[in-house]
């Protein structure tokens, strides 16, 4: 039996039963990985011993009879989440050497659910990019074709999952940093409400953006993971106080009723038609099961990206004042003033598109210019979220295709970084209104360029209303005993034995 | 005011008051002043990545003391804002501070200069985090120290209203007297946890129109504020007398050499960049918590001043009593236990005088004085109901506090008491007149300046212990008697 492509809910129910023990599902894993990953470069860390030592834990727990949602569950962590005693870089050569002496709370509640963290996951430095090519430790490329990207910015959490190199994983999504990557690998992703998930230990790109969520090969895993992480967190001052639902069981329900917002903006120039067609027909299926499709206006869809671009940037240049050589990190040495100091620590620990962003962030917070665009960006935010919420007072949720495009190849659109902005069109609007939003494969595509190139995947998100991860994740489940997307695997050329 | 001729000064004062709470503004790490370097800190302390504000309700509430106590508008709903600048001593590289919704607004602080009352108007008050220390060795080498970074501060901004050093100095003593009344602060200028910044611009008198400003940094003491404003105020003077005009810049203060100079020039002034903090939720003050607050609000120094003056005491006992919470609360400690206010001069001229006197003199403070409310409130009755003389009473004093006993039973133990009995009195000086018949004599022929001596000699028979006024009564009338 290969365990490599069982769900984290199979995996889990199978240690728990002592069919298969969390120590030999976690050297399954690490040995995958090792055998594979050489070619994708999903782990920047790989941690044999600790997560060993855990799965015996977790064998133990369970010869005691303890009940644990994820029992051996083996789960890779995006390196911007804070791992206590595990090398944390957020992709970045600032924070080389930094280990954090405690663990992000969704980490740790990963592990008391019986989880066992294999490693740390690539990423693009700070989470800022949509292609997995900003890390400074080298690009994580696409396993169902490896000359293409993952996307990102948690490339390597949707290219682990998808390559059966962990179970599940944990992203963060700041502006779709889940959800994209998840649609070009062909996995599910789910970016919860805002708030919902602590963000202590989440290492922040954008505050008032940034959540941690998972990644993993169905609705269900989602279901039961995020049923872990979320939830009030004294560290965390902005995390919700509400309730954690049983997602698991929302799982169980019939899309029988569900309206669904289709947002005509969203179908429109620079969709790929392919990647629309695949999009239609998951819609079709979804009402042939008895949900509603409900036509949608979104009209300020063309200032999303502008308005998260702002936002996100200014609280970037701020987030990452912090690495300036003085307490950890990279130190440039041999300066001769703290100016100095300063700007060689930080021109050789920051990559050009987090200098970029910090540039642009630093601008749009100078003395004069702040209402022109922080205070702007904020109001048409808010705008933004009425518009949604107007929008989800008429459906239960929103669908639309994840990503205008399929997975590009590597270096395609390195020089151009605003069309790599705008691939960002279909996510952003639910970062900016803290929604929770959710991508499920449900096609496979050629390239628009490529016609007979290689099939890709295609991701369909489903936006839901404040705290309405339940409905997605009855949708999106749903979607899945319907289809079979979703467990498609990458080629078999990458599953060398 | 000749001093500025026909210019005037305007001064407004920018004072951070550090908050006594145990733990930090935004962390749980210890407070505690003069640990080992870098011992009082945490991960959010060290701006280490990932670590997120949590903010202490114990730092709200003081502020809120603060902001009733001087009559402040409190906004039911506040924000914090990241105020941005690059040094090593500030972790995260940027304070989180407030900017456009601070926690309090309007308000007031009043204080005497001299016996004249003044009420300066304060524009807000605000929270914000310290910023922790840097040490620069002579060889080159910097430290930093983090133990004070994250601190609660309040930042209290006044308008621009004072006029002199010596009036921005009685300031400062008035916003060390209030938070050291409302328990939110030790106030103390030598430890950093009261420091001031002074705006201080001159202008020729009548005009309306403020002149160019320079701020004053690091005047860390009530002497130097004085001195380092009327330096500031008489070299404007000088400039604009002399047809220069004034920069504006950050000046700081040499106490050694008693002089200012120039820190930093507006161009160099920094953009902090200000950002709302996406990381703390809007603060939210409910009128259930501000009820709470207000009903434990201690008694401000000017309220209780005006409480004393009241009483019946002059200015300068009341201003006195009122500087410092243990001496007011020693004070209406001692007025209740001797029976309320017929003692309240009484009571304190002795603590303003015998009391204080004797504890300074032995370099000890209030609360192990050795005589406490209750035994110095003993000592006031039995002068009020004429047991002792003045004279006497301070004998006792002194005794008790040297031996700690309490004065009743030692005026019983010993028979101090003075003697009061009309018959008693009578007796002694009809000896004394019939001892003494030249003096008499001379008295009733008209030198009434020997009563004091009949006075003297009573006093002496009686060891010190007759009432004098009651003597002079009775030495009067004896000696009118007989022609």
């Amino acid at each position: 039996m290969d365990l490599a492509f069982l769900s984290a809910v199979e995996i889990s129910r199978q240690v728990r039963a002592r069919q298969v023990s969390a120590v030999e599902v976690t050297r399954h894993f690490l040995d995958r990985a090792a055998r594979l990953d050489a070619r994708l470069g999903c782990f920047l860390l790989l941690d044999p011993e600790g997560a060993l030592a855990q799965a015996a834990e977790v064998d133990a727990a369970c010869a005691r009879g303890e009940d644990l949602p994820l029992c051996g569950v083996p789960i890779g962590i995006k390196d911007i989440l804070c791992t206590r005693g595990l090398t944390t870089t957020a992709g970045s050569r600032i924070l080389a050497g930094f280990v954090p002496p405690y663990d992000a709370t969704c980490v740790e509640r990963l592990r008391r659910a019986g989880g066992v963290v294999l490693g740390k996951l690539n990423l693009d430095e700070f989470a800022m990019g949509s292609s997995g090519e900003n890390s400074a430790f080298g690009p994580t490329r696409n396993p169902w074709d490896p000359s293409r990207v993952p996307g990102g910015s948690s490339s390597g959490s949707a290219a682990a999952v998808s390559a059966g190199l962990c179970a599940l994983s944990l992203g963060t999504d700041t502006g779709g940093s889940i959800r994209q990557p998840a649609a070009l690998c062909g996995v599910s992703g789910l970016k919860p409400t805002y708030g919902r998930v602590s963000r202590h230990g989440l290492i922040a790109f954008a505050s008032s953006l940034d959540q941690a969520g998972p990644i993993a090969r169905s609705a269900e895993d989602l279901a039961v993971c995020l049923g872990v992480i979320a939830g009030p967190d004294p560290l965390d001052s902005t995390c919700l106080p509400e309730p954690v639902p049983d997602y698991l069981s929302a799982c169980a329900a019939s899309p029988a009723g569900l309206r669904i917002g289709v947002p005509r903006q969203y179908f429109s120039e620079g969709l790929e038609p392919a990647v629309e067609r695949c999009v239609r027909q998951a819609l079709a299926v979804l009402c042939a099961a008895g949900a509603v499709a409900v036509d949608v206006s979104l009209p300020l869809t063309p200032h999303t990206v502008s308005t998260y671009y702002l936002i996100a940037t200014a609280e970037a240049s701020s987030n990452l004042a912090r690495y300036d050589g003085v307490r950890y990190g990279l130190r440039a040495a041999g300066s001769a003033s703290l100016t100095e100091m300063y700007e060689r620590t930080r021109a050789a620990g920051f990559g050009a598109e987090v200098r970029r962003r910090i540039l642009l962030g630093t601008y749009a917070l100078r003395s004069g210019y702040y209402d022109a665009y922080y205070r702007r960006a904020s109001q048409v935010r808010r705008l933004i979220r009425d518009e949604l919420l107007s929008a989800l007072a008429r459906c239960d949720l929103i669908l639309s295709p994840t990503t205008p495009g399929v997975a590009f190849r590597l270096g395609e659109r390195t020089e151009d970084p605003l069309a790599m902005y705008l691939s960002d069109i279909y996510t952003t609007s639910a970062s900016l209104a803290g929604l929770p939003a959710v991508s499920i494969p449900c096609g496979l595509a050629p390239p628009a360029d490529d016609p007979d190139g290689p099939l890709l995947p295609v991701g369909l998100q489903l936006i839901g209303p404040p705290l309405g991860e339940s409905v997605l994740l009855r949708a999106a489940a749903a979607f899945q005993r319907l289809t079979d997307w979703h467990v498609r695997r990458p080629p078999a050329a990458m599953e060398i034995p | 005011m000749s001093a500025t001729g026909p210019f005037e000064a305007v001064i407004g004062l920018e004072c951070h008051v550090q908050l006594q709470t145990r733990s930090k503004l935004f962390s749980a790490a210890s407070t505690r002043f003069g640990g080992a370097p870098n011992s009082q800190t945490d991960p959010y302390t060290l701006g280490l990545p990932g670590t997120l504000p949590v903010l202490n309700e114990q730092a709200v509430e003081f502020a809120l003391r603060l902001g009733l106590s001087t009559g402040c508008r409190i906004r039911r709903v506040c924000r914090f804002a990241r105020k941005h600048y690059f040094y090593p001593d500030l972790p995260k590289g940027y304070q989180i501070s407030q900017l456009d919704e601070p926690l309090c607004e309007g308000g007031h602080i009043e204080f005497f200069v001299g016996t004249e009352r003044r009420r300066v108007r304060l524009l807000r008050i605000h929270l914000e985090e310290d910023a922790g220390k840097s040490v620069h060795a002579p060889t080159g080498t910097s430290l930093v120290d983090l133990n004070r970074a994250g601190v609660p501060l309040v930042e209290i901004v006044s308008a621009p209203e004072l006029s002199s050093g010596q009036e921005a100095s009685e300031y400062l003593r008035a916003i060390r007297r209030l938070v050291r009344a409302l328990r939110i602060s030790d106030g103390n200028m030598e430890e950093g946890s009261l420091r001031c910044d002074a705006n201080v611009s001159v202008r020729r008198r009548g005009e309306t129109a403020l002149g160019t400003r320079t701020e004053l940094k690091n005047i860390n003491s009530f002497r130097f504020v004085q001195r380092a404003i009327d330096h500031e105020v008489a070299r404007q003077i000088d400039l604009l007398s002399r047809g220069g005009q004034v920069v504006q810049e950050t000046r700081g203060w040499d106490a050694e050499r008693g002089t200012s100079y120039p820190q930093r020039g507006k161009e160099e002034a920094h953009d902090y960049r200000y950002l709302p903090e996406p990381d703390l939720p809007p603060l939210h003050i409910d009128e259930s918590w501000l009820a709470r607050v207000r009903a434990t609000l201690p008694e401000t120094p000017m309220a209780r001043y005006d409480r004393y003056v009241e009483l019946g005491l002059p200015h300068a006992d009341a201003q006195l009593l009122s500087s410092e919470p243990e001496l007011g609360e020693y004070f209406d400690r001692t007025l209740s236990a001797a029976g309320g206010a017929r003692a309240a001069r009484l009571a304190a001229a002795w603590i303003g005088s015998e009391l204080l006197g004797a504890l300074h003199r032995d370099g000890r403070d209030l609360p192990s004085s050795p005589v406490g409310p209750e035994a110095l409130a003993e000592l006031l009755r039995l002068i009020l109901d004429g047991t002792l003389s003045g004279k006497l009473a301070k004998e006792v004093f002194a005794r008790c506090y040297s031996s700690g006993e309490r004065p009743a039973a030692l005026v019983a133990r010993e028979g101090l008491s003075q003697i009061s009995d009309a018959l008693a009195i009578e007796a002694v000086c009809r000896r004394v007149i019939e001892a003494h018949p030249q003096q008499a004599a001379k008295y009733r022929a008209g030198a009434s300046k020997l009563l004091g001596f009949f006075i003297g000699q009573v006093m002496r028979e009686t060891g010190g212990r007759a009432n004098p006024e009651r003597v002079r009564q009775v030495l009067e009338s004896l000696l009118g008697e007989k022609s």
